[in-house]
């Protein structure tokens, strides 16, 4: 057996120094959304690479959550140079680890908050909420969800990241009342699924009134599939933000290349790629404005979000107030 | 050369893969002790719902696996092969399948609406429960079955004209025989199941210790918390191979010409009874599965035809590998082969999959070693499975001919070539059917490892699927399932042909 698998590796590794050899290569961690054919990724690598005479190769790492496990893992020997997909839950810890260097890249953000962190560049954002059909009665707020029939599924917070996202946007818009929301909310959630993509099939299955996802999931039945039946419920206490971010690793041997990268990546070409790609509202607006069909999103009038180190400080509590009011 | 010799090597292979990996995690936390009661709330509710599962998958499998090894009808050798399909999906797959029969949209809510009663609702203990039985009671229909076909022909004529209790004197040794390993098996992978029971669950009530193991490394990258888990893991499967160890018997009856005749005995109408509801509660929902996934191949991306190929490349090489040290442990025999066998179910995939990580990467970029490790990972946990085919058929075969085969001083590879193995065919070609088919399924740890491209079937399913392309995923996943069933298929063949169905 090892007969066979050895050569296969000595070949791959072959093949790997040789193409390194060439020409200076850049090596991105991200979430496998962001590098199939139909993702971000492909488009970015080959806007970058016109220019700066380099190889963008992605090692894409399960979602945010696994691939700051892999540089943690990995720790200051990590070969990437750039990670990109890591968001305001991940943030706090990442830094903690040391791995992370300061970006210098200035850019003039299209965010509903203030942002000002050296050592995390966003690329992209959006809002949580539960998605459902456009015939569904929508409760106007968690407590009207509550008294409601309507059935949703949502994530699992210690598996998924729009799980946790939603775990602090009951905390952000109730505080100290979360637990009692929680409580209300538990004959109303269908099931809680270990990711985004099993909550997300079982909403389309019909299994659920509504699903938790984001703002901008109409937009890609709309856009892609030409189906306008999906709506996303609009909350008076306002909805929750998903920052999604980019940053350089501290070890990086190409320092200067991954900080041309990350400019590039807040850069009208690269911006104007992510609407339809990663289907999240792009941090930069693009000139031309955000495809036709975000502008039938709901628009939030209040943004929440804990910062990075508040992020972190609270979780535990919340989970655990999460975890008593469903297991009852 | 010894038969019993490369079982040593296999065995401690297996075991420092395992506990190696283990340690390697370990090694890597900061200290710290004990689990957190929602630990103990996780343990508790993961022992209750294997226990359960394992229990009804076999009580049901025992009257269906009679049913078809006493009966013979047309597509009977179809549905047998169709029994191993549901064990081998993709977890998110067969959970598909299983809402289209049992959902709130599901056929059963449907039937239920036309008389006027409310749909059906899966989500809950019984829903992990009923998902671990579509998953399990084929496997645990296959492994029985195995045992019937197993009693020589010749028995059951003598006992008929002896007008001899059949169940007492030839069905009760051999259940007792095959039947706690069967148990044993399926409580096993129950206990390590963790996207099941947290989808059907229903919420942080169906936490099981996987799913811990998952949050512990995944979220808060506490390597200690995890190994403790894991070794959490390899107790309870120790502490039940243990009770297994001293149940299971070895059957002392001798061999026979291994052919298999029509039987006479039993109710026809029970039988067929048993076979049709089997088929019904397996095969709907692998027909919804074919209907939504042949749906969506239309939209399937050319770029899963090459991971289509690496998935089968991974699955053959792993599967050489499991039957190669499943052969070695089976022919050793004993305690610590039994053990070795039994442990990697324990194994959760992301603890060895990060362990292997932490070792290799010291020495070698582990994206390179991507597909080579998924298919040693895949070889290690479907190695229990071909161990339990396997020991009960070499078991019979040495009782039968082994003391034949030492008055002829038949050892070393020519009695291995000469006596053993063709009288362990059936058993070989339907643990290399299990082992093929499970590492295409298997998710495990090829996300851990894998960096661009080189992703395999389940991978460029789960991907699609994160990327709202719903319909081009469930395309993806008929090609995987069809995938899986034909390699299952291709190797069960050879262990079937005299099955006689």
């Amino acid at each position: 057996m090892q007969k066979t698998t050895l050569p296969v590796a000595g070949l791959l590794i072959a093949s790997a120094t040789l193409a390194a050899a060439e020409t200076p290569g850049l090596t991105i961690y991200t979430y496998d959304s962001f590098v199939p054919d139909w993702g971000p990724g492909p488009a970015i690598a080959a806007g970058f690479e016109e220019s700066c005479g380099c190889e963008v190769e992605f090692v894409a790492a399960g979602d945010g959550a696994s691939l700051l496990s892999r540089l943690l893992l990995e720790g200051p020997q990590s070969e990437a140079d750039i990670v990109v997909g890591l968001d305001t839950n991940l943030i706090a810890r990442a830094r903690e680890s040391g791995l992370i260097a300061p970006h210098g890249v200035e850019a003039d953000f299209d965010l509903p908050i203030a942002w000002d962190d050296p050592d995390f560049l966003p690329y992209d954002w959006g809002y949580f909420a539960f998605v459902a059909d456009a015939g569904t009665e929508a409760p106007a707020d968690f407590q009207a969800l509550a008294e409601s029939d309507l059935s949703v599924v949502i994530q699992d917070p210690r598996s998924s990241t729009p799980g946790l996202g939603l775990l602090m946007w009951v905390k952000a818009a109730h505080g100290a009342d979360a637990p009692a929301i929680w409580e209300g909310l538990a004959d109303n959630i269908l099931t809680v699924t270990p990711g985004w993509s099993e909550a997300y099939g079982l909403f389309l299955e019909g299994e659920a009134d509504a699903v938790l996802s984001y703002t901008t999931s109409p937009a890609y039945h709309l856009i892609a599939e030409e189906d306008a039946s999906k709506v996303a419920w609009a909350f008076d206490e306002g909805h929750y933000m998903q920052v999604e971010v980019a940053a350089m690793v501290a070890g990086t041997d190409t320092p200067d290349l991954a900080r041309d990268f990350l400019a590039y990546l807040v850069s009208d070409p690269a911006q104007s790629v992510l609407p339809t790609t990663n289907w999240m509202y792009p941090a930069v607006t693009p000139e031309a404005g955000l495809p036709e069909g975000f502008e039938t999103l709901i628009a939030p009038e209040r943004a929440l979000l804990f910062s990075a180190e508040e992020a972190l400080s609270i979780r535990d509590a919340a989970l655990e107030e999460w975890r008593t009011a469903l297991s009852q | 050369m010894s038969l019993r010799a490369p079982g040593l090597t296999a065995a401690a292979f297996i075991l420092v893969l395992l506990f190696g990996t283990l340690a390697a995690v370990a090694l890597r936390a900061e200290p710290g002790a004990g689990l957190a009661p929602a630990d103990w709330a996780a343990l508790r509710f993961t022992v209750s719902q294997a226990l359960v599962s394992a229990g009804l998958s076999v009580a049901l499998a025992v009257p269906v696996a009679r049913a078809l090894a006493r009966r013979s009808f047309p597509g009977r050798g179809l549905l047998v092969t169709l029994l191993g399909a549901p064990f081998l999906l993709p977890v998110i797959v067969a959970i598909v399948g299983l809402l289209a029969v049992f959902g709130r949209n599901g056929l059963l809510s449907l039937v239920l609406g036309w008389v006027g009663l409310p749909p059906v609702q899966i989500y809950g203990f019984h829903g992990v429960v009923l998902a671990h039985v579509f998953f399990n009671l084929p496997l645990a229909t296959r492994m029985i079955l195995q045992g019937w076909l197993s009693i020589p022909a010749e028995r059951f004529r003598l006992a008929a004209s002896l007008g001899a209790p059949i169940g007492a004197i030839l069905e009760r040794p051999m259940l007792r025989q095959a039947v706690p390993g069967a148990f044993l098996v399926i409580f096993l992978i129950c206990l390590t199941s963790f996207a099941v029971a947290l989808t059907l669950g229903g919420g942080p009530r169906a936490t099981t210790v996987e799913l811990a193991i998952y949050q512990a490394l995944r979220f808060e990258f506490d390597l200690g918390h995890a190994a403790r888990l894991g070794l959490v893991q390899v107790a309870l499967t120790a502490v039940a191979a243990a009770l297994v160890w001293r149940i299971a018997v070895p059957d002392a009856m001798g061999a026979g010409l291994d052919r298999v005749v029509p039987r006479w005995d039993g109710s026809r109408g029970v039988d067929a009874a048993w076979i049709g509801l089997a088929a019904l509660f397996l095969l709907v929902p692998l027909g919804a599965i074919g209907v939504r996934g042949a749906a969506g191949l239309a939209d399937v991306p050319a770029s899963i035809w090459p991971a289509a190929l690496r998935s089968v490349s991974v699955a053959l090489v792993s599967t050489a590998l499991t039957m190669a040290l499943a052969l070695a442990l089976v022919l050793r025999g004993g305690r610590l082969a039994f053990f070795a066998g039994v442990l990697p179910l324990a194994a959760s995939a992301l603890v060895v999959g990060t362990g292997l990580f932490i070792v290799v990467r010291p020495f070698v970029n582990p994206t390179v070693l991507a597909l080579p490790v998924t298919a040693l990972v895949n070889a290690l946990l479907a190695l229990p499975f071909a161990v339990r085919v396997l020991a009960p058929a070499h078991e019979r075969a040495e009782a039968g001919f082994g003391r034949l085969a030492d008055s002829l001083a038949l050892t070393g590879t020519a009695r291995l070539r000469l006596v053993l193995l063709p009288r362990m065919r059936r058993a070989l070609g339907f643990g290399a059917g299990l082992a093929a088919a499970l590492s295409m399924g298997d998710l495990g740890v090829i996300a851990l490892f894998a960096g661009t491209g080189g992703e395999t079937l389940p991978l460029a399913m789960f991907r699609l699927m994160g990327s709202y392309r719903m319909a081009a995923a469930a395309g993806t996943g008929l090609i995987l399932v069809a995938l899986s069933l034909a390699l299952f298929w291709a190797f069960d063949r050879g262990g079937r042909v005299d099955a006689r169905a």
